[in-house]
């Protein structure tokens, strides 16, 4: 795609994307920080997990802001409507993101003041797809390829039945010794924590593949539906 | 190209539209089929066909020495181009908006009657008047000018001069409405004039616009033709080519891109 005639126009959409893709940044970390403080017991790292969260409910208003200040200076259209527009919804995914792998880290702390435990493995492996799906998610963003978008949306099939199994272990753990029902209740809200990570990366993927193509992305294999054709 | 679900046929149906000035081909095989109750948005850069091609509908183009049009253009069917066709007539049937407001130096009423009187279209007084206060009605002039109808139509402001040269071109009971760049001159509020009198308009009457405002546009229009260096590069239903067009040109220039 050519640069817009106004550079002005081109440097705020650059800016928006920044913006975007570092909140997907912060999500990421944010999530493994979590992990890792449940793994530690580390309350400095639980600390920054929190921050992090008050530092991504600001930058999802500057993006809000921001997108205010181009309808109404742009009058955006088109390709640049829907950049618009998805930014707007993707940071309010993100910002979800940040608020679900809070709750994670509240409960490491929560957890590690009431007794030693361990982590169940499939919390992990639930967690290496979430951690993966918003780092892809924000990669296609970045790179602009509706085809990786649509890799991370079909992974969130994966990391459902990583869920299901991850429950079922759970739930037999706490059948096999009930005196861990605490720790087990707050594994349980932690993989569904993880689960709704993977939720919003896979709407996120929706929305980089919505604002590449203009295509929705249940609609991708349909006839009907025009793809751009660069005849300029 | 997204064609057009309506199931009525088309009230205007361009084909194979070719227009040249001497060697300027400035219309290139053009086909597109306008709807009754529909408004179509004529888009474009400058010099790539659009008021060419508006003027063809209507065969404004037959006055201008060295204008070669050739295709087909159906208006209900009939071929405007034919010989048997009465191009006043035609043009009763089709009227023209022109982007500067340019009424007659003549009084309100008559900018109104003129049309009216000439086709014959009122037997006495009271009817020519009823007309008159009809169109003014519609046009949204009504109330701004009952009392001073005997003023020149040249004495209004921009924005009432452009209502009074739509009430001018509703008065003849036209089927299709040409516009060129109404609001070009007018400010936000006498567009905004303009423009609720064609979401009024529209229903009764085949509304082709030509416009550079997108916004206009996409305010008022059901479809959008995207004209590019004489062609038809796409058509389709104005929300679609506003959020999704389907040819890079299009959203090259619906964006503010370079070309
Ligand atoms: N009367 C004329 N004689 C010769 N060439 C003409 C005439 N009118 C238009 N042209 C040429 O035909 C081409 C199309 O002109 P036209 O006026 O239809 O463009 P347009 O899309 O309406 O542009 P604009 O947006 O500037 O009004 C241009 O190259 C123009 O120079
Ligand atoms: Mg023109």
């Amino acid at each position: 795609m050519t640069s817009h005639i106004l550079k002005s126009y081109d440097q705020e959409l650059d800016e928006l994307k920044t913006m975007v893709s570092q909140m997907g940044g912060l999500a990421e970390e944010q999530l493994d920080k979590a992990m890792r403080a449940l793994h530690s017991c580390d309350f400095d790292l639980v600390d920054e997990v929190v921050a992090s969260d008050v530092q991504l409910d600001q930058m999802e208003r500057d993006v809000e802001q921001l997108s205010m200040t181009m309808f109404a200076r742009r009058a955006p259209l088109a390709d640049d409507l829907r950049e618009i527009v998805a930014a707007i919804k993707m940071t309010t995914l993100i910002e979800r993101m940040g608020d679900h792998a809070k709750n994670i880290g509240k409960r490491a702390r929560d957890m590690a003041l009431e007794g030693p435990f361990t982590v169940p493995p499939l919390l992990d492996s639930m967690a290496n797809e979430a951690k993966m799906m918003v780092s892809n998610v924000i990669d296609a963003y970045v790179r602009r390829d509706a085809d990786a978008a649509v890799d991370v949306w079909e992974h969130d099939e994966h990391l459902d039945s990583l869920h299901s199994a991850a429950s079922r272990d759970i739930l037999s753990r706490m059948m096999d010794a009930p005196e861990t029902m605490n720790f087990m209740t707050h594994h349980l809200m932690i993989a569904k924590n993880l689960e709704r990570i993977g939720d919003q990366a896979t709407n996120v993927a929706e929305l980089v593949h919505y604002a590449i193509t203009g295509r929705e992305l249940d609609q991708r294999n349909t006839t009907s539906a025009p793809s751009i054709t660069d005849d300029a | 190209m997204t064609m057009a679900t309506v199931q009525t046929p088309p009230k205007i149906s361009a084909q194979g539209v070719n227009v040249f000035y001497g060697d300027t081909h400035a219309v290139d095989n053009v086909s597109l089929d306008l709807y009754q109750d529909e408004v179509t948005a004529l888009i474009g850069p400058s010099g790539c066909g659009k008021s060419t091609f508006l003027r063809c509908l209507n065969r404004m183009n037959d006055t201008i020495a060295d204008c070669r049009v050739s295709g087909q253009i159906l208006l209900d069917d009939e071929d405007i181009y034919a010989s048997q066709i009465d191009v006043v007539q035609l043009r009763a049937r089709v009227g023209m908006v022109f982007q500067k407001p340019n009424p007659f130096p003549k009084s309100i009423y008559d900018n109104v009657a003129y049309g009216p009187r000439i086709h014959g279209l009122a037997d006495t007084r009271e009817d020519l008047d009823e007309i008159v206060a009809v169109s003014l009605e519609k046009a949204g002039l009504w109330d701004e000018v009952k009392d001073r109808l005997d003023h020149l139509g040249t004495t209004l402001s921009g924005g009432q001069q452009q209502r009074l040269c739509i009430a001018r071109a509703i008065a003849i009971d036209p089927e299709v409405i040409l516009m060129d760049e109404p609001c070009s001159a007018l400010d936000p509020i006498a567009t905004a004039k303009v423009e609720a009198l064609i979401e009024e308009l529209k229903g009764g009457y085949a509304i082709i616009l030509v416009t550079h405002s997108m916004q206009q546009a996409a305010r008022i229009s059901q479809k959008t033709a995207f004209f590019h260096l004489g062609q038809l590069i796409e058509f389709g239903d104005t929300t679609q080519i506003f959020t999704s067009p389907t040819s890079g040109r299009t959203r090259d220039y619906i964006t503010g891109r370079l070309v």
